[in-house]
């Protein structure tokens, strides 16, 4: 039976991870399982613009997947980015194996609020299915509650919801 | 235009930079590729369609300005962004002055180039808008909407050819509902102004001092209630062409003001001081006998002669009476297209009727018939019983009519001809305007 890995990327047990699997098993009817990885973030680490390549841990993470691996998702608290951009919550590989998200900007204490776990968790759920989506070939999705609605600022996150809408899951053979 | 119908080409020499580009657009649902220097790029632009291409300024071999340029050869519509890590102001100003759409200093905030992209898609739809509706108006030819294969009106064609590339005044003459305005609009979309305003004004549906405000504009407080400046049609028609429908209407004063203007190209604005130079064609048109008003007195013969330099008279429909076939179906066609209704025909015996019939109100009054029959039409073919509008066939083949259903008749087809106006109805009937306001009401006529 095939699953999506949830890989905690140099987090410790995280209380959170149980929501975050029922969350993920509900959205797509998959099993999830969450497991460790061996991922070198130093390396991934640019100093330059003192932020981690989302790009290179990715290229770790699906470097040698389980046998039974339908999907591998990353989860990391430090803060990503891609070349062009100057920041990104995750990155997915369209239409295949592996997808990464932080949790950096999902915190309140990054815009300087008092910190509130259920928002954050609540933010993370709805990024990792955004991004999970993407790996089942999703694009972006025009409805503003769809989880693959593109967000590029935290406002936007907390718009939508961590559910899917009736095309996005229609696409994918779920409705 | 759904995402995956626009394409964007990348170009960067640096690996990393054209990855995340490529996915971050992929995500979104773009065709995207990518080039990592000029020359793969231009090949790449050869070879297929690109609507957008994002290119670093600075790269080795051909840099991103050139690249632009040589972009902008091959399609100038192509909507460029040049991308630079170097916050350089000269070379950004430089590729906006040479057609750049804009910039992007990287790394950029993903919500800016959000933002951006769908700026560039939105301009590169409205630009592929702009040249469709080019294209469209280049090939409107007037086969098209001119309907007809009969000698009188492939003469009319052969005129408007031959006079349409040329800059001359046109005088176009013919009955209401001949089609006048579409031999103007003919004129002007396969004239070399095409790509500017053909602007219309009805110089009969003007009082005079509305009709000089109207062609000249007014500055603001020129006169009671101006209360701002406003550009007139003189202004609008700048470059393109300007049609004075019914320019047998107007008075004297107006005649002697636009022959100022045709001669000098310059007017003012009312209650302005400024000389305006305008450059524009004018074609005019009129279903007066324009040689009698100037016997008359009434038009001015300098004027007559100025717009007159090249004239095209359109036949009634009642001379062309082997075009009716083709131009019925060419209206229930578009017709069943804007209704929706899936009806595809005419029987014989309702083009026999229409052929029979006089056609005072010529080609408009024929498309109103055409469009109620089409409202009512119960079936897939227009059948006689769907033909709504009394009509009364030409002379020699006149039925048993009354008096009264004859008058009836006479005064609808008049008010189909002239569009409803009652004046200028009456003034046909040669009855008082009160005398026909009684008489629309005694026989419930439709005005138009």
């Amino acid at each position: 039976m095939s699953r999506i890995y949830l890989v905690p990327i140099h987090l410790n047990a995280p209380e959170w991870l149980g929501r975050l699997r029922a969350c993920i098993e509900k959205t797509f009817g998959i099993r999830a399982k969450c497991c460790s990885f061996p991922i070198d973030l130093p390396a991934a680490f640019d100093p330059a613009r003192n932020q981690y390549s989302s790009s290179l841990i990715l290229q770790q993470l699906i470097a040698n997947p389980p046998a039974d691996a339908r999907k591998i998702l990353g989860i990391t608290d430090v803060d990503l980015f891609i070349p062009i951009l100057t920041y990104v919550f995750g990155e997915a590989q369209l239409d295949g194996i592996g997808a990464v998200v932080s949790l950096h900007r999902l915190k309140n204490r990054f815009y300087g609020l008092p910190e509130d776990n259920d928002l954050m968790v609540e933010r993370l759920m709805k990024e990792s299915v955004h991004e999970l989506g993407h790996t089942f070939g999703l694009f972006h999705c025009a409805w503003f509650g769809c989880a693959l609605n593109a967000s590029t600022y935290v406002e936007d996150i907390d718009q939508k919801s961590c559910e899917l809408c009736p095309d996005c899951r229609n696409a994918i053979g779920l409705a | 235009m759904k995402p995956a119908d626009i394409g964007i080409l990348i170009v960067d020499d640096e690996a990393s930079v054209r990855d995340s580009l490529c996915k971050w657009f992929r995500l979104d649902g773009y065709r995207v590729d990518t080039a990592d220097e000029g020359a793969s790029a231009l090949r790449k632009l050869q070879d297929d369609s690109w609507d957008i291409v994002l290119l670093d300024i600075k790269m080795p071999g051909m840099d991103g300005l050139e690249l632009q340029r040589r972009i902008k050869q091959i399609d100038k519509d192509i909507v460029t962004i040049v991308m630079t890590a170097f916050a350089s102001v000269d070379t950004s100003i430089q590729a906006m002055k040479e057609g750049a759409f804009d910039y992007i200093v990287k790394p950029i905030d993903p919500d800016d180039m959000g933002h951006l992209i769908r700026n560039a898609v939105q301009h590169r739809q409205l630009l592929t808008e702009n040249l469709n509706l080019r294209q469209q108006l280049a090939e409107m030819s007037y086969s098209d909407e001119i309907v007809g294969e009969s000698d009188a009106i492939r003469q009319v064609l052969a005129r408007v050819a031959t006079v349409a590339q040329t800059d001359s005044t046109v005088m176009i003459r013919g009955e209401s509902g001949t089609g006048k305005e579409l031999v103007a609009m003919a004129i002007h979309g396969n004239s070399n102004r095409r790509y500017f305003p053909m602007i219309t004004i009805n110089c009969g549906a003007y009082t005079e001092g509305l009709l000089e405000s109207e062609l000249f504009g007014h500055e603001k407080g020129a006169f009671t209630g101006a209360m701002y400046r406003r550009r007139g049609k003189l202004e609008m028609a700048d470059k393109g062409t300007l049609f004075l429908d019914e320019i047998g209407n107007i008075g004297r004063k107006m005649q002697m003001d636009l022959l100022r203007v045709i001669e000098s190209r310059q007017f003012t604005r009312l209650g302005g001081d400024k000389q305006i130079q305008a450059d524009f064609r004018i074609i005019s048109a009129t279903n007066r006998d324009l040689e009698q008003a100037v016997r008359e007195g009434s038009f001015r013969e300098d004027l007559y002669y100025r717009l007159n330099v090249f004239s095209i008279t359109l036949p009634p429909l009642r001379e062309r009476k082997s075009d009716i076939p083709l131009i019925a179906r060419f209206f229930m066609n578009r017709f069943a297209r804007s209704m929706n209704k899936a009806v595809t025909d005419i029987s014989p015996e309702t083009l026999d009727m229409l052929m029979k019939y006089n056609w005072p109100g010529n080609i408009r009054e024929l498309r109103n018939v055409i469009e109620r029959a089409m409202v009512g039409a119960k079936s897939s073919r227009i059948d006689p019983g769907d033909l709504s509008f009394p009509f009364h066939p030409s002379p020699g083949a006149v039925e048993d009519e009354s008096l009264e259903a004859v008058e009836k008749n006479h005064i609808q087809n008049i008010l189909s001809r002239t569009g409803g106006n009652v004046s200028q109805a009456a003034a046909i009937l040669k009855i008082s305007r009160l005398t026909l306001y009684n008489k629309i009401e005694k026989y419930q006529l439709k005005k138009g």
